[in-house]
């Protein structure tokens, strides 16, 4: 299991932040959950020997938290906020929209494997909602047609690298 | 990245460096920056903590306590090491202010810890961001390094001889986390299940140790409050309401976005004058005054000012600082169901009126959205709420109970007119069939 | 410390400060209602069943949590609080199944009974319940998630009591679950501490599961018949064709010194009772072939033998071999039939601890011995050799949680890093079988550090022994490796202390009875050696004073033809101490047992017995306590070891009341009722008493021979009240006989453990269930790796 060398850094960095080897665990998860794309059987084999903590444990904490996953997912994990601010301003439009543009529901996995979906909770976007998190990135007052675009953008970007 | 936003009205101390560049530490420096750390290093612990408490500052994550008063809980002497620990996991519905600070100003939230160290006595602090702010995470961790660069933090700071390191921490979704003690355990890298209370954090926290916890925003207030003084900042706002917060607008205004307003300023006017008033073609339904956790106001009530106590007696909490203005397009069934949606995806699961609780709420307003409600159902929705509030292990409980309360008791007529099989009168028909169910 | 008052339901409590208020409501006699909250376990807060009123409080507090404080006024019986209660039942039962009728569970449910209690009858609830199926995830464990009310105890008693942590939590909110720690199964020591500890029907057993509804089981309390810990466990009985079935074994009533342990043999290992290899019927060797015969003709045969070669060839042709497994009523009863009417002072039985030489030791030091309850209690303990997590889970259990509930010390001395070291606040590692050196080491023999200082240095040691020294009412355990002059060092070390105590671990379930009782050549009851004349001679009536023979001189004997009878009583030397079988041929052989063991296979005359589960009596822990054995079920065609020893008396033609004291009159007339008939003495108790006699009128009733065990023997004068109550009682070893000095060697350690299926392992099927499972799964792990 190797992961890369910015990881490894970060992770000898952040292992002289705490008292406890345990204390890494949440952060390193997700930044390795970003490396790998999901947490795989080898990297919570792995982190679980880092932190000196039993699968079992790990896989508790993984279970706990919403961004972390155990399955794979598509290149850019598209979540749309549903919750107040943007229930109001629209945001099941733009879910809706997603849906029909990608052709999967919520939790699904594109055939391409370019894309996955995910109905998420108020990502702290409210003021300039309707709002979308594709990866880490926020996109934000959103209509149906800009969501259109932005998916395109993806797209683009998804297949050129892709080539 | 988030647009900002003015009007006339504002007082701007924690946004005062909003848009002028000062992550970067020149910039900083340049605008007051770690003045007040260089004050604090000169003042006896004491004396911190009285200008704090004395200023009238009361915590911005939720529960409004006096933050001078929450620090003098620490014990002077303490076997273990105590701990700062900074709450920047801004998950509560309708709030979007940490992140403003930290995209804009994430020195001042160092400086506001190192502040709290001095005056408790800890020589270590975490700044927790929530992982969907990975950008801001970034943010932070640069921040941190020219801080210490610059010898602000590290060993023996600005030569005084007093050891603060800071350090950042990241999250990976979950709202609960956000409360305190469930905070300290994510931080430990455990679940986020909060701790049993007493002992508190103040005397017992993160691993083991004596820890103050507060808001990003509360902690960005500080340096404010120790360069000002006390009595300036007390006097921004109301009695016992010291300063000023920000306020995050939303829904169908003319200018929604995040604005500093004094403590008190009227909900009424925050709403047409600073917000702009209704976005065209709509008129105000409810609001909810302080993320989605606090009981909502109906058009009727919204003439308060907005503080902790004045909202107190109108049955209702400034919680967070998120207002969300419910306009007339909305199904207030719907709304209910998706607060509910959020508090059931969100219960940590540890005790049984949360865990359950929430569950049968929100199965019973998504069968009666969808028009499968029957009479007692409303009756039922009270029921449930009462019987889990002030009765869970920790506020989410309370936070799924009070609004659910709220809407049932105040919009009745919505409720009844969902009955006999009648469609929600405000959507669309396929917009019901869908109706939300995270998975 | 100090106490604290405080009002509960206007009623005055005085509780020590740091109680839990739920806690001081019970001793009150207030019930507060609970699902997490479960003594001696890390506390929850999370089920609010315990919910009460604190005056001054604005929101109900939970009394699980909260800790009495001066003056507190707390109503714990309000239509507040009563609401509450009714409020979380009704949103327990919210995603329960309901599922009663078919539940395991179903008439011993803390929920079913909280349910009835609060009245949540009618259900507010039209949503579809969350289901999910039912899971296996070892033979023994079975997991039904609607069940689950997330209580976590099982998480808990699994990591913090049995620091086995195989369980854990996954998921939040509503799909929050447990689950085992290999995702679909678990991998663990299947005590099924889990199974018991679950308030309602998630966790089942796989070997009780469907079996039979609770109320329809006779409970009986009685001591476990494997390991040497002595462990109390309350049988489910039912009646079936063969007589009665054990259906299962727990401790929820934590009646008994283990609370509410148990471990996977206590648990799981009783169905050897049932198995299709146990014998019925006893059988006589005709034509060089075991052939069933009658009760009648196997006792007449018996009796006939052994009477001649008594009287032609004298006590010395006949040898008898005692067992590690029957009561000290049995134990007593064979030394004295050995000794009174064979004549023989040849008795010997299995060794696994020297007894002898603790006894030995111990002269001069009264008071010396630990009980298993004491251990619990102990701010310190050293343990020299063994590895009690599989040959003592008992005393393991102990040691763990008085560490973790009492920051107990504990200092380990052992060759092999055994799983304790994770309580140990000091490991010593030594060179295999330097046990001895460290006694010496510990005794003052400075030199013998040379022998153990490999891994730590001498210095080390000292330190460590100086540290040991200061160690208040320290309580020493050693197992077998100890033995001979090296326990001697160890009483001499502990001797110096402040209240120090010991502990010498044997293997078996009535080890300790065995050497109690005289199961040795050359000591009686108490340890009192057979050469001075003493109460037993005086007693009996005459004792041979010359010793006899040890096992290992046995069968020298047997090869040399000079041993014409050998009476084996619940014992396979054979097996166990690998005597080869021809030896024996030339002598008539009698053999009780359950099975046709290697043992059984050579005799003449094979006698089926009835194991501890079906017969009453006594047994002593390894610590030296004394516990009540109570039959629990009965199978047709076997006796016990006791009314079997007493018929061939009998048919010897010996006046059986010489040999048990029962009481003077009327020889029970055997025929009178059909318990009789089947030799049951408990029914036959029942009998005699419809009469206005006392049960011990019996000659078949061990509690005569008890009585004579309490006149005579030292340290068994314990309250006789409080034995048939169910309560254990600390025989220390003072005012032992001197006991003596053995052959070291002649002592053979089992090669039996928690995982390994030994003497009766190897005939409990579910217990064989999950061991060759776990073979399987590590075998699987071993392709998997390759
Ligand atoms: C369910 C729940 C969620 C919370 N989430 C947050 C949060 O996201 N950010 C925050 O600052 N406080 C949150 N709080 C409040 C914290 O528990 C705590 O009161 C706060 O961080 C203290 O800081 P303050 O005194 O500065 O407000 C939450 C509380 C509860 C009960
Ligand atoms: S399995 Fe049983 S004991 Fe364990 S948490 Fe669930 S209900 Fe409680
Ligand atoms: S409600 Fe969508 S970001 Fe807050």
């Amino acid at each position: 299991m190797r992961f890369s060398e910015p990881f490894e850094q970060r992770f000898q960095e952040m292992a002289s932040h705490y008292p406890t080897r345990r204390s890494l665990l949440v952060p390193t998860l997700l930044y390795a959950q970003d490396e790998v794309g999901f947490l795989s059987d080898e990297v919570v084999a792995e982190i679980a020997r880092r932190v000196e903590l039993t699968e079992l444990e790990v896989r508790n904490v993984i279970s706990y938290y919403s961004m972390l996953t155990t399955q794979p997912r598509g290149k850019y994990n598209v979540q749309v906020c549903t919750n107040i601010a943007c229930l109001l301003m629209g945001g099941e439009e733009i879910l809706d929209r997603c849906r029909l543009k990608l052709g999967i529901r919520e939790k699904e996995t594109t055939p391409d494997g370019l894309f996955s979906l995910e109905e998420v909770e108020c990502m702290g976007a409210c003021c300039w909602a309707p709002a979308v998190q594709v990866n880490y990135d926020f996109h934000e007052h959103l209509t149906p047609q800009k969501m259109d675009q932005i998916l395109d953008q993806y797209t683009k970007k998804g297949t050129e690298r892709r080539r | 990245m988030a647009d900002l936003v003015s009007h006339p009205d504002e007082v701007k101390v924690v946004s005062k460096r909003f848009g002028l560049g000062a992550t970067e530490i020149d910039r900083y420096l340049e605008l007051d920056g770690y003045k007040a750390v260089r004050k604090a290093l000169g003042m006896a612990p004491e004396s911190i903590i009285a200008e704090v408490k004395d200023s009238g500052l009361r915590g911005r994550g939720g529960a409004g306590f006096n933050t001078g008063l929450k620090w003098s809980f620490v014990p002077k002497q303490s076997p273990k090491p105590k701990y700062i620990l900074c709450n920047g996991d801004e998950s509560e519905p309708g709030t979007c202010k940490d992140r403003l600070i930290f995209e804009h100003d994430p020195h001042s939230v160092i400086e506001g810890v190192t502040i709290a160290g001095l005056a408790v006595g800890a020589h270590v602090g975490y700044i927790y961001i929530r992982g969907e702010y990975r950008y801001l995470s970034e943010i932070m961790q640069k921040a941190i390094r020219q801080a210490y660069a610059r010898g602000f933090l590290g060993k023996n700071i600005l030569g005084s001889g007093f050891d603060f390191d800071v350090y950042w921490h990241g999250g990976a979704g979950a709202y609960e986390v956000g409360e305190e003690s469930a905070l300290m355990e994510s931080l430990e890298g455990k679940r986020g299940i909060p701790r049993i209370r007493p002992p508190f954090p103040a005397v017992v926290g993160l691993w083991g140790g004596p820890t103050v916890i507060n808001n990003a925003e509360t902690l960005a207030s500080v340096p404010h409050i120790l360069l000002g003084g006390a009595e300036w900042y007390a006097k921004l706002g109301t009695p016992k309401n010291g300063g000023t917060r920000l306020f995050c607008l939303s829904g169908r205004l003319n200018r929604p976005g995040v604005y500093e307003l004094p403590m008190g300023y009227n909900l009424k006017k925050m709403i047409y004058d600073v917000g702009g008033g209704m976005a065209q073609g709509h008129t105000l339904k409810a609001v909810v005054p302080g993320g989605s956790s606090t009981p909502l106001l109906t058009r009727e009530e919204i003439d308060v000012p907005m503080d902790f106590d004045s909202l107190m007696k109108v049955g209702s909490m400034l919680g967070s600082g998120g207002v969300v203005i419910v306009d007339d397009s909305a199904c207030m069934v719907k709304f209910a169901l998706r607060i509910m949606s959020f508090y059931q995806h969100e219960s940590c699961g540890w005790c049984i009126p949360c865990r359950e609780g929430t569950d049968w709420l929100k199965k019973t307003l998504t069968r009666f959205h969808s028009g499968g409600g029957v009479r007692k159902d409303i009756d039922d929705l009270q029921y449930l709420s009462e019987n889990m509030l002030g009765r869970t292990f920790c506020p989410l409980g309370d936070a799924a109970a009070m609004p659910t309360i709220s809407i049932v008791k105040k919009f009745r007529k919505e409720f009844e007119d969902h009955l006999d099989g009648k469609p929600c009168p405000l959507e669309k028909a396929e917009a019901i069939e869908r109706s939300p169910v995270m998975a | 410390m100090a106490d604290v008052n405080l009002t509960i339901d206007g009623k005055k409590v005085t509780a020590p400060a740091g109680t839990l208020l739920i806690e001081a409501a019970k001793s009150a006699g207030i019930e507060v209602p609970s699902f997490c909250y479960y003594p001696n376990l890390s506390l929850q807060g999370a089920c609010r069943m315990c919910l009460v009123k604190i005056e001054k409080m604005p929101k109900l507090q939970t009394a699980c949590t909260t800790v009495i404080s001066e003056g507190m006024m707390v109503t714990t019986d309000s239509d507040e609080v009563r609401q509450a209660r009714k409020g979380m039942i009704e949103l327990l039962l919210g995603n329960h199944p309901l599922d009663c009728p078919v539940c395991d569970a179903g008439g011993e449910c803390e929920l079913q009974d909280m349910t009835f209690s609060y009245g949540a009858a009618e259900s507010r609830f039209i949503d579809v319940k969350n289901h999910r199926d039912e899971q296996q995830w070892s033979p023994v464990v079975y997991f039904d998630r609607p069940r689950c009310i997330l209580c976590y105890r099982c998480v808990r008693v699994c990591g913090e009591g049995m620091d086995v942590w195989a369980l854990g939590v996954q998921h939040r909110g509503v799909s929050s679950t447990i689950v085992p720690n290999q995702e679909d199964h678990l991998e663990c020591e299947e005590c099924g501490m889990c199974i018991d500890i679950c308030p309602v029907g998630a966790l089942t057993s796989g070997a009780y599961r469907y079996k039979t509804r609770p109320w329809e089981m006779k409970h009986v309390g009685t001591t476990c018949t494997h390991c040497a810990d002595g462990c109390k466990t309350t049988l489910g009985v039912r009646r079936c064709s063969t007589g009665t079935e054990l259906v299962r074994g727990d401790n929820r009533d934590k009646s008994g010194i283990n609370g509410d342990f148990l471990c996977i043999k206590g648990r799981y290992g009783f169905d050897f009772a049932h198995h299709e290899d146990r014998l019925h019927q006893p059988l006589i060797r005709r034509n060089g072939r075991l052939t069933p015969c009658t009760w009648e003709e196997a006792f007449q045969l018996t009796g006939e033998r052994l009477r001649q070669i008594r009287d032609r060839e004298g006590g010395d042709a006949i040898a008898v071999i005692g067992s590690t497994r029957t009561t000290n009523e049995e134990n007593y009863l064979l030394q004295k039939f050995a000794r009174t009417v064979l004549g023989t002072n040849h008795i010997d039985h299995h060794r696994t601890a020297d007894y002898p030489a603790l006894v030995a030791a111990l002269a001069g030091h009264p008071k010396l011995t630990a009980s298993m309850r004491e251990l619990f209690e102990a701010p310190a303990m050293l343990l020299i050799g063994n590895d009690p997590t599989r040959q003592h889970p008992l005393l393991a259990w102990q040691i763990r949680n008085n560490v973790r509930l009492h920051r107990a010390r504990l200092y380990l001395v052992n060759a092999q890093p055994i799983k304790l070291r994770r309580q140990a606040s000091s490991f010593f590692a030594i060179p295999a079988g330097r046990e001895a050196e460290v006694a010496a080491f510990l005794a003052g023999q400075d030199s013998a550090v040379a022998a153990i200082a490999s891994e730590t240095s001498p210095e080390a040691w000292i330190r460590w022994r100086d540290q040991l020294r200061r160690e208040p009412k320290l309580v020493v355990m050693f197992g077998s490796e100890i033995r001979g002059d090296a326990v001697a060092s160890l009483i001499k070390f502990a001797a110096d202390l402040p209240e120090a105590k010991l502990i010498c671990l044997g293997d078996y379930a009535n080890s300790r009875g065995a050497a109690d009782m005289g199961l040795y050549p050359d000591l009686l009851p108490g340890y009192h050696p057979v050469t001075e004349v003493g109460e037993f001679h005086k007693d009996w009536g005459g004792v041979p004073e010359k010793p006899g023979l040890s096992l290992r001189q046995m069968a020298e004997h047997a090869q040399a033809g000079k041993l014409k009878a050998l009476y084996v009583v619940g014992a396979n030397p054979v097996e166990e101490l690998g005597l080869d079988p021809f030896v024996f041929s030339q002598s008539f052989v009698v053999v009780e047992d359950l099975f046709l063991t290697e043992t059984a296979a050579i005799a003449d005359v094979v006698l089926p017995a009835a194991n501890a589960y079906e017969k009453s009596g006594t047994f002593t822990n390894t610590c030296g306590d004394l516990q009540l054995v109570k039959k629990a079920g009965e199978v047709t065609g076997t006796k016990s070891d006791f009314e079997i020893i007493v018929r061939i008396a009998d048919a010897m033609g010996v006046a059986v009341r010489k040999l048990v004291p029962f009481g003077r009159g009327s020889r029970a007339d055997m025929g009178q009722s059909r318990g009789a008939q089947s030799g049951e003495a408990d029914r036959h108790s029942v009998w005699l008493e419809a009469r206005g006699l006392e049960p011990k009128m019996s000659p078949f009733d061990p509690m005569a021979i008890l009585d004579e065990i309490q006149r005579l023997v030292p340290g068994y004068d314990v309250s006789r009240l409080h034995l048939l109550a169910g309560m254990d009682q600390h025989t220390s070893l003072s005012g032992s006989g001197p006991g003596t000095k053995h052959d070291p060697s002649a002592i053979m350690p089992a090669r039996d453990d928690l995982f390994s299926s030994g003497t009766l392992g190897r005939y409990c099927r579910t217990l064989n269930a999950v061991l060759e499972n776990g073979h399987k799964l590590a075998a699987e792990e071993e392709v998997a790796a390759e």
